[in-house]
């Protein structure tokens, strides 16, 4: 297995390079062992998002207080909570809301952040002042602290922290897109086009916006891992999802009490943020350098 | 310890030199093959045998791809990590070398043998100066102090030629020129007096006076008893300095004899193509590839299409090429620059006047060949040229009607008369798009997006797209690939299909062939040559390479400081040069004998 994933690193290195002749396009790059995993992660938290019964097929609210603080067994994989809610069902159930949250919140931040970053690498200097002063001023808040502010005036709840982790990550795509669309402005192919004697709208629509934008994909699938951690914080902290509901920064925050006693009901609901993080962001990876070498 | 040591080594080489006695062997390599991945793969080093004696000068010559930069490095063990090296021998002043660890390698570095790259700005550390950058060696490998040190790296630099050297010996590496960056990694590399200099490709970053300059320098060390192996991958420079040039191609040594046998009477049809397709005094409309060469393959062609050639043509003048019948006419001028001038700002404030007072006329179906050393205004003149920024001052006319005064708007309908070609040609393709998207999209720019619509539509510029293709002599399947995976010939085939997409009349070519082997740029310049003759196309065609502008050009404009400094028809200007600067210019052209 492990030659398997340095014969991936190998043929990654190759590409980097220029073909010294025209040999014909690259192959496709093999898959390596912790691409192969994150995939199938990947899957697992997707049937459990959409079909948790087919993965855990009991109720996670169901209460059943004689198994209650029930250590990690064969009947509860993963334990018991205090009220004898079987853990392992709830982190299933969960997966939907953590993962809902995280991508819809990363989409807002990108949307949010493409239009800001486009708005200001386009419209000329003074909305690139303006947006930049605006974007300044949301720097200047950490960006848990600005979702903070966010759920402070519209109440908590997944709604609200949904929003308030969007907004808060729109600032760094902001700026991330702007940069890159100064960059691709001034690159030689939108001199070329221009030569060719494009208009400024063709160019923008045909080869600015795509090459700045396509980019993003990548950005974005690293986000979602980020976006998840920053919504269950907020949950740990009350502002999310509210207790019962099974969604894995309540269910954190939940077993923080019991920490000392009964590890496993902070542990499990952990370990899926920390998986789900890591997947993504490794799947970002690597569709990121299968485009960069494409 | 001090340095003396390896100095009276190559002091004894020099007096064995002058009294005529067989010098001693300062590298020798018998059979030495070097791959990269798979075994299965093709080894990029086939089985290299070569020996270089004290105070001689090897060149090993070859295109991109010959693997003469691979063999350099495994000299110094530093193929990389992936590389699988083998030889039968290896050895350093008589000393195996072969198999050593890495450790071992880092000792004899820079004592035993010495390192030059070609790229100068990437080989210093920037935050550095250069005092600092050259003492490590001597840090290194000798015992020497901090003032001892310092003496020597300015003897050093100093020997490398550099002037002042307590001067600039403080400075780093961004704060010099190109030519003292490479006589300070020179120095580098002579620093420790290493009986053997392997430098890679020294001088091709250089404007041709300071080439000629470091090559001088190479000279004197040479003479001095320093073992040199020098690779080029361009014969005049080697024929400048090398006692033996061994050719490479494919990973083998295919030729190896002494300078004046290689460049004379070339044995191996390799190299024989190769030194023909030198442009240096070639005239204009002299073919510098194989006929077959010119259009790549696949692509029959009628052979009416290649016109027939004058041996020598008489340059300028749209009137020698119309029919006889017709009155002379004043010949219309495709392309008229009127006191250009235009200035930037410098870092501190300061305006930099990278274009100054340029006046040129391009008459119609006529190369104007524009030549000068890097930061002369050549590109920024080719930019307004094209109307891609204004000019401070002065205007461009197109066919006599206002072209650079006019808002983009309205210039717009008329850009699809003038084409352009770059140099970096990768960087003007929108990355995401394959060849039969860039140029289906370079011929809808042009047909506007009214005819873009309906199959009829789509099968002309389908149509259009095989037409281009077949004009630049590429074949079909390569539409589908992306430009990265093409060769650099190839790219540039695409870059001028793209421009002549819109059936433009003036074509603007900036450095269209800097970034290829010779043989590739011959067949380039072949085919600008042909097509400018099909389609009465007028050049503007811009280069660093004096050869290169002999080769294309009717008219030529010198530039100096932003300044044209002087203009003449090409004969006039290469067999005559009347100002100080082209003289100089011309005397520092390496030649072949």
């Amino acid at each position: 297995m492990s030659e398997l994933e340095i014969q991936a690193s190998a043929t990654g290195h190759g590409a980097g390079r220029p073909p010294a002749s025209a040999g014909g396009g690259f192959g496709r790059m093999r898959v390596s062992v912790v691409e192969l995993a994150a995939v199938l992660v990947a899957v697992l938290l997707l049937t459990a998002a959409i079909v948790p019964r087919l993965l855990a097929p009991g109720d996670p609210l169901a209460i059943d207080p004689l198994a209650a603080f029930g250590a990690p067994s064969w009947e509860h994989w993963f334990g018991t909570d205090e009220s004898g809610r079987d853990i392992y069902t709830r982190v299933v159930d969960g997966a939907r809301d953590s993962l809902l949250i995280g991508l819809t919140a990363t989409l807002i931040g990108l949307g949010l952040g493409a239009v800001l970053g486009t708005v200001a690498g386009t419209l000329g200097a003074a909305v690139d002042f303006t947006v930049n002063r605006f974007l300044e001023v949301l720097f200047a808040f950490p960006g848990l602290l600005l979702a903070l502010l966010f759920i402070l005036v519209f109440g908590p709840g997944p709604g609200s922290a949904i929003i308030a982790v969007g907004l808060s990550t729109a600032p760094g795509y902001a700026r991330i897109i702007r940069a890159q669309l100064l960059r691709v402005r001034s690159s030689a192919f939108v001199e070329a086009a221009t030569v060719q004697g494009l208009g400024r709208g063709r160019i923008l629509t045909r080869h600015i916006l795509p090459n700045t934008l396509a980019p993003l994909l990548v950005l974005g699938t690293l986000g979602i891992g980020q976006a998840i951690v920053w919504a269950a914080a907020l949950s740990y902290l009350g502002l999310g999802a509210q207790p019962p509901a099974a969604e894995w920064g309540a269910m954190l925050s939940a077993g923080r009490t019991y920490i000392t006693s009964a590890w496993w009901m902070s542990f499990f609901p952990g370990l899926f943020i920390v998986l789900t993080a890591v997947c993504a962001t490794t799947l970002g990876r690597s569709i990121e350098r299968r485009m960069r070498h494409a | 310890m001090s340095t003396t040591g390896p100095r009276d080594a190559s002091s004894r080489a020099a007096v064995a030199l002058a009294a005529g006695l067989h010098p001693p062997v300062a590298l020798r390599v018998g059979n030495l093959r070097v791959g990269f991945g798979d075994a299965s793969a093709d080894d990029a080093v086939r089985g290299v045998s070569f020996e270089v004696r004290a105070g001689e000068c090897l060149a090993i010559v070859g295109e991109s791809g010959s693997g003469k930069s691979v063999t350099a490095r495994s000299i110094l063990g530093l193929a990389g990590a992936g590389a699988r090296v083998s030889a039968d021998e290896l050895s350093l002043a008589g000393e195996s070398v072969l198999g050593l660890s890495e450790s071992a390698w880092r000792r004899r570095r820079g004592r035993a043998v010495g390192l030059v790259l070609q790229d100068a700005l990437a080989s210093l550390d920037p935050l550095r100066p250069i005092i600092r950058e050259i003492g490590d060696s001597l840090r290194l490998h000798t015992r020497l102090d901090r003032a001892e040190r310092s003496r020597r790296v300015l003897e050093v630099l100093d020997a490398a030629g550099l002037a002042q050297p307590e001067l600039y010996a403080g400075r780093r590496s961004g704060e010099l020129s190109g030519g003292q960056r490479q006589r300070a990694l020179i120095a580098a590399a002579l620093a420790l007096d290493p009986p053997l200099l392997v430098a890679d490709e020294p001088t091709t970053a250089l404007d041709v006076t300071v080439q000629a300059q470091v090559l001088d320098l190479l000279e004197e060390v040479r003479a001095r008893g320093t073992a040199i192996v020098l690779i080029s991958h361009d014969l005049a420079v080697v024929g400048r300095i090398a006692d033996r040039i061994a050719v490479m191609h494919e990973g083998r040594i295919i030729e190896t004899g002494t300078t004046a046998e290689v460049l004379q009477n070339p044995r191996h049809a390799e190299t024989r193509r190769m030194l023909a397709a030198v442009p240096v005094d070639r005239p204009r409309g002299s073919r510098l590839a194989p006929a077959t060469a010119v259009r790549e393959p696949v692509v029959a062609h009628p052979p009416a299409r290649v016109p027939e050639r004058l041996p020598e043509r008489v340059p300028v003048s749209v009137a020698s090429r119309t029919p006889a019948a017709e009155p002379v006419a004043e010949p219309v001028i495709a392309l008229e620059a009127i006191g250009l001038s235009k200035s930037f700002r410098g870092p501190h404030g300061t305006l930099h006047r990278a274009v100054d007072e340029v006046s040129f006329r391009l008459p119609r179906g006529s190369t104007l060949g524009i030549v000068g050393e890097s930061g002369s205004g050549k590109t920024t003149t080719a930019r307004l040229a094209l109307a891609l920024t204004a000019a401070d001052a002065g205007e461009v006319r197109l066919l006599g009607e206002a072209w650079s005064t006019l808002p983009e708007r309205d210039r717009r309908a008329r850009r699809s008369l003038v084409g352009a070609v770059y140099q970096d040609v990768l960087g003007s393709f929108d990355p995401r798009l394959s060849v039969r998207e860039i140029l289906r999209h370079a011929v809808a720019a042009t047909a506007g997006s009214s005819s873009g619509g309906g199959s009829a539509g789509r099968r002309a510029t389908a149509a259009r797209v095989s037409a281009l293709l077949d004009d630049v002599g590429l074949a079909e399947t390569l539409l589908d690939r992306r430009p990265t995976d093409l060769s650099g010939g190839q790219r540039q085939r695409v870059g001028i299909a793209r421009a002549l997409a819109s059936s433009p009349q003036i074509l603007i070519c900036d450095e269209p062939v800097s970034a290829l082997d010779v043989s590739v740029q011959a067949q380039v310049l072949d085919l600008l040559d042909e097509l400018q003759h099909e389609l009465e196309l007028s050049l503007l065609f811009i280069s660093h390479d004096l050869g290169v502008i002999q080769h294309v050009s009717d008219q030529v404009a010198v530039m100096n400081d932003g300044r044209i400094v002087e203009t003449g028809t090409a004969a006039e200007v290469f067999r005559a040069p009347a100002h100080p600067y082209t003289q100089a210019l011309l005397a520092a052209v390496p030649r072949l004998p």
